[in-house]
């Protein structure tokens, strides 16, 4: 650490100008003094000998001529095991830690250890005179659900390592050393549970990125089915205000298979995440048995919170991810929203007068979306094991219009896209993903050409429905009609899901494959219905029995009941099935 | 120690500029000129040169005029001397009350922890069906009243504050014509509902820099009380010229605008304003009401749009009621499972019959036939909104409930209201023989 000195020059709301001599780097930490506090602050533009910071809390009572620290580091976090369960701040700051030293409000300036001081019970995997590199494992502690292993940080790239010392198993604190390791030249490093690494920097200790082919199951019909996600992959969820963009998310968070979820809450509401905070804990998680909370990290930056922190928490979110993919881990990473990330960025660009792009977002808006979403990705380990990081992003455009900067970039990078309509949320329609707009470069768990024939399905029936808008219900010919009801079916019983209902809330794959073989008899048959009057009554039934299904217990005695009474509806009125799609049965 | 400054450098809008040394960012400052004097405060410094927004406006401010610098930023007096007071945007009295310069608090405080948050449990009982029943105001919530000028959403707000059964109410008033301004005070004074507000008025005819602070004002008042036990309502009434406000100031400090001239913190400034409503664990809560008026009636303008991101439902007023439709309290569901157990399944039933009705309208006006249902769809549409939407309807909860089902009574048979049949078993009004 050179303890570099500056002294503020200027101050335009969280931007501070900085004079400085000697040398310092973009993206370096720097503290400025005020009073006792001290705020913390990034570089974000140098220009000759004035350095432009983002200081990540309220500038209130800055004055030219304060003291500035600088501390050589680029903005970090600290990695180490205690990670789960915690709730931090876009900086990493303990926010219940916060809340007992502080009260109820975020005082400016304080800043806690980000690992809690715990003791661990260390094994170590090394033996002396073992030679490492950055990313092996030098030893384990068991943490919650997993078996956390201790790495040799990533920051240690160049010359041959070798251990020169390693403790014996037993508890240690987090923060003591536990192994010192030596380069050819003698220079030493101790080493202790807990590193840092810059959040800006994506971690690349593995030996080879691959491609996402496996599905992440959300137990989410309408996305398992027909918009898939991937492990290793990205999606985004645009959507208007109110069309359920965070109980969507908060439904993924609940039942995607994965080992850890990291939640970021970015500039969005402070309720929401309250909501998180007091359900989580309570929620059983059904692959471990115990407590959802002890798979998930939050990371809180609500709106009212400094804005610069909420630039810095999409990355503080994201590093956390990489650091338990380096442990094997499939992570899932949702950021709600980064709509608003988007526009911290902007309004930094706006201080630093660069010239505006589109809505007077910066022109590398793209670049940092891509650069963001390109974090994601399943790995092969440099121990042959395969992890992954996914990530998941909404994005609150403008008025809920996706023609708009942020949305559009995003569409770029990602591997789908979920996007929700107002229309649907205001019919009710949950989850309201418009399954027509939206797409995914995935493969789900049914098969694709059964899923291409549903959806060609939805379109005609949605291009009927339409034509029924002008000519009436008359002016409709029985079999258009029927298209139309089987698209309607096919909304109502499968796209359509009720989180609220215990049972329909989470649908396992085995159940989504059971439901749609069935509906997709329905649906790729050709029935005697001569008029429109018994088409629909014929249709309401089978919906209606369709829906009572979806809400028992699967293969209970009721579902197999439920099951054979559709079997016999179908029976009835049967004629055909249609050539296209017995084919693909 | 006081330095007093008596070159200003520029004047620019309602920035002015001096050179000045040891200022503090957000420090305020008394601007004394050939008229008056007024506050200002700091908004940016650059070397020695600091700006400086006047809350009086810059107009008259001559170069040689003196600028006080007070070693300290826009602060606010919080004691039970405010009940019943009107104050401007920079607090100065607006009624003939004397000045309150003691136990000063800032401004525009710090967030609270979300850690420190709780989930909402209270409703708040305002006697307006429309809330009460269908979208229940609740106790730390944030609702903005969306409303095109010209609708009575002041009238709606001062009956609130009538009504609401809070311990306090705190009115922000932002660019109000002076005749609303009147229209508050003479209503709430007649009501005497005036001894528990306090109220922050700024005119349209009043400094634009006022009226930017009111929000700050009134909320780091509201947000004391709140510490200290009460259950505190903030009606605002116009966020939109709030908005306005920002967009001028922006514009004239050369900042790049970014949708429709409106700054690019447009969100962040809101959401802090928003975000102060809370539920105090152990202490008293904050709640905001806020009328938000829609230019040319679009909800895709930025400042509703924005609104309708950070707030916690919206409530459309639309041709003089509360339109059920779009309308929405997100928080309801955390308190109307413990009203009555018929209000959710009579809340969602009512609805879907009234989007029923608009249907059935529909077929009307296209001259479709009208069948049985048809007629009983229209007669209860036309019940229910001369009863239940009408704004002067004033009923607690449970008598709102009751006239539900007399409505549904008087226009439809029980097994046509798709109710449950224990709850149509319970609650359905007995016939006299």
């Amino acid at each position: 650490m050179n303890n570099m000195k500056g002294r503020v020059t200027g101050v335009n709301g969280n931007m501070v100008n900085v004079a400085f001599e000697g040398s310092i780097s973009k993206n370096e930490v720097g503290y400025i003094h005020v009073g006792d506090t001290r705020l913390k602050s990034e570089v974000i533009r140098i220009n000759s000998s004035v350095a432009s910071l983002q200081v990540f809390e309220s500038t209130t009572d800055v004055s030219v001529g304060d003291k500035v620290e600088f501390t050589s580091e680029m903005l970090s976090v600290e990695l180490g095991p205690g990670l789960l369960k915690q709730i931090y701040d876009g900086l990493q700051n303990p926010l219940p830690e916060l809340a007992s030293q502080c009260g109820f409000f975020l005082q400016r300036g304080v800043y806690l250890d980000p690992i809690p001081n715990l003791d661990w019970e260390f094994t170590p995997a090394v033996k002396v005179g073992d030679s490492v590199a950055a990313g092996d494992t030098i030893g384990t502690v068991p943490e919650g659900l997993f078996t956390h292993q201790i790495m040799v940080p990533f920051n240690i790239v160049r010359g041959d390592w070798k251990v020169k010392k390693i403790v014996e198993k037993g508890t240690y604190n987090v923060r003591a050393n536990v192994a010192t390791i030596e380069n050819q030249d003698g220079e030493t490093k101790e080493l202790s549970m807990v590193f840092s690494w810059p959040v800006k920097v994506p971690i690349n200790c593995y030996e080879e990125r691959l491609r996402p082919d496996e599905p992440l199951v959300m137990k989410i019909r309408i996305i398992d089915t027909f918009l898939p996600v991937a492990k290793g992959g990205t999606f985004c969820v645009p959507g208007p205000f109110g069309a359920g963009k965070t109980v969507l998310q908060h439904m993924e968070s609940k039942n995607a298979d994965v080992d850890v979820v990291i939640i970021a809450a970015c500039g969005e509401r402070a309720g929401e995440v309250v909501e998180v905070l007091k359900e989580f804990p309570e929620l059983t998680d059904p692959k471990t048995g115990k407590s959802l909370m002890e798979r998930t990290i939050i990371i809180c930056n609500t709106s009212s919170m400094p804005v610069a922190a909420r630039e810095a928490s999409v990355y503080t979110a994201v590093t956390m991810a990489e650091y338990y993919r380096q442990m094997g881990l499939n992570v899932l990473l949702l950021a709600d929203s980064t709509s608003r990330w988007a526009q911290a960025m902007r309004e930094m660009s706006g201080r630093l007068e660069e010239i505006p792009g589109e809505e007077a977002f910066p022109a590398y808006l793209e670049t940092r979306i891509a650069e963001f979403y390109e974090r994601a990705g399943k790995v092969r380990l440099k121990d042959g094991r395969t992890a992954s990081v996914t990530i998941g992003g909404t994005v609150s455009p403008a008025g809920g219009n996706f023609e708009e900067p942020v949305t559009q970039a995003t569409l770029k990078v990602v591997g789908a896209f979920h996007g929700l309509s107002r229309e649907r949320s205001d019919a009710r329609k949950y989850p309201a993903i418009n399954s027509l707009e939206s797409w995914s470069k995935y493969s789900g768990v049914i098969d694709d050409k059964m899923v291409e024939y549903a959806r060609a399905l939805l379109f005609r029936g949605t291009e009927v429905n339409q034509m029924m808008k002008v000519v009436g219900e008359e002016g409709t010919s029985v079999d258009d009609y029927i298209v139309y009801q089987k698209s309607e079916l096919l909304d109502a019983v499968y796209l359509q899901q009720n989180s609220f209902d215990p049972v329909d809330a989470s649908v396992i794959v085995e159940r989504q494959k059971y439901s749609f073989n069935l509906l997709f008899k329905v649906l790729a048959s050709n029935f005697d219905l001569k008029d429109k009057k018994s088409v629909r009554k014929y249709f309401n039934e089978i919906r209606q029995k369709f829906l009572d299904w979806n809400n028992v217990e699967f293969k209970s005695e009721r579902f197999k009941q439920i099951e054979s009474e559709i079997n016999a509806q179908f029976d009835n009125n049967f004629v055909s099935f249609d050539e296209k799609a017995e084919k693909l049965m | 120690m006081q330095k007093v400054y008596t070159k200003i450098e520029s004047i620019v809008g309602n920035v002015i500029s001096v050179r000045a040394k040891g200022v503090k960012n957000g420090e305020l400052a008394i601007v004394t000129t050939a008229t008056g004097e007024s506050y200002a405060n700091v908004i940016k410094l650059q070397d020695d040169l600091v700006s400086l927004q006047v809350f009086a406006g810059a107009a008259g401010i001559s170069t040689g005029d003196k600028v006080r610098f007070l070693s300290h930023s826009m602060k606010v007096s919080y004691s039970d001397d405010l009940l019943g007071r009107i104050f401007t945007g920079s607090g100065v009295p607006r009624d003939k009350g004397p000045n309150l310069d003691e136990n000063m608090i800032d401004i525009g405080g710090p967030s609270v922890n979300p850690a420190k948050r709780i989930i909402p449990r209270n409703m708040i009982r305002t006697g307006i069906p429309m809330i009460d029943v269908f979208n229940t105001l609740v106790e730390s919530q944030k609702l903005p009243i969306f409303s095109v000028s010209g609708e009575p959403y002041n009238q709606l707000l001062a009956r609130i504050a009538m009504q609401a059964e809070v311990d306090l109410i705190i009115l922000g008033g932002m660019g109000l014509k002076y005749d609303d301004y009147l229209y508050f005070k003479d209503t709430l004074e007649k009501s005497g509902a005036m001894s528990r507000t306090i109220m922050f008025i700024h005119t349209a005819s009043d400094p634009t820099v006022e009226c930017m602070l009111v929000p700050d004002m009134a909320l780091a008042v509201a947000e004391k009380f709140a510490i200290d036990g009460k259950k505190v309502l903030v009606l605002l009434t116009d966020m939109t010229n709030f908005a306005d406000a920002m967009k001028e100031m922006a514009i004239t400090m050369d900042q790049v605008p970014s949708n429709r001239g409106y700054p690019g913190d447009l969100y962040s400034s809101l959401a802090s304003r928003y975000e102060k409503a809370v539920d105090f664990e152990g202490a008293g809560s904050l709640t905001i009401l806020a009328a938000t008026t829609m230019p040319g009636d679009d909800v895709t303008h930025p400042v509703p749009d924005n609104t309708g991101y950070i707030t916690e439902g919206q409530y459309y007023l639309k041709g003089g009621r509360i339109e059920p439709f779009g309308s929405l309290s997100r928080l309801k569901q955390q308190v109307n499972k413990d009203t009555r157990d018929d209000h959710r399944a009579l809340m969602d039933g009512m609805i879907k019959l009234y989007a029923s009705y608009k249907e059935s309208l529909e077929k009307k006006s296209m001259g479709f036939q009208m069948t049985e249902w048809d007629d009983k769809l229209l007669k209860y549409g036309q019940l229910f909104e001369s009863k239940m939407m009408d704004l002067s309807v004033n009923i607690p909860l449970e008598e709102a409930l009751d006239l539900g089902w007399e409505i549904l009574s008087e226009c439809f048979e029980p097994n046509e209201t798709g109710l449950k049949s224990d709850l149509i078993i319970a609650r359905w009004p007995k016939k006299d023989a």
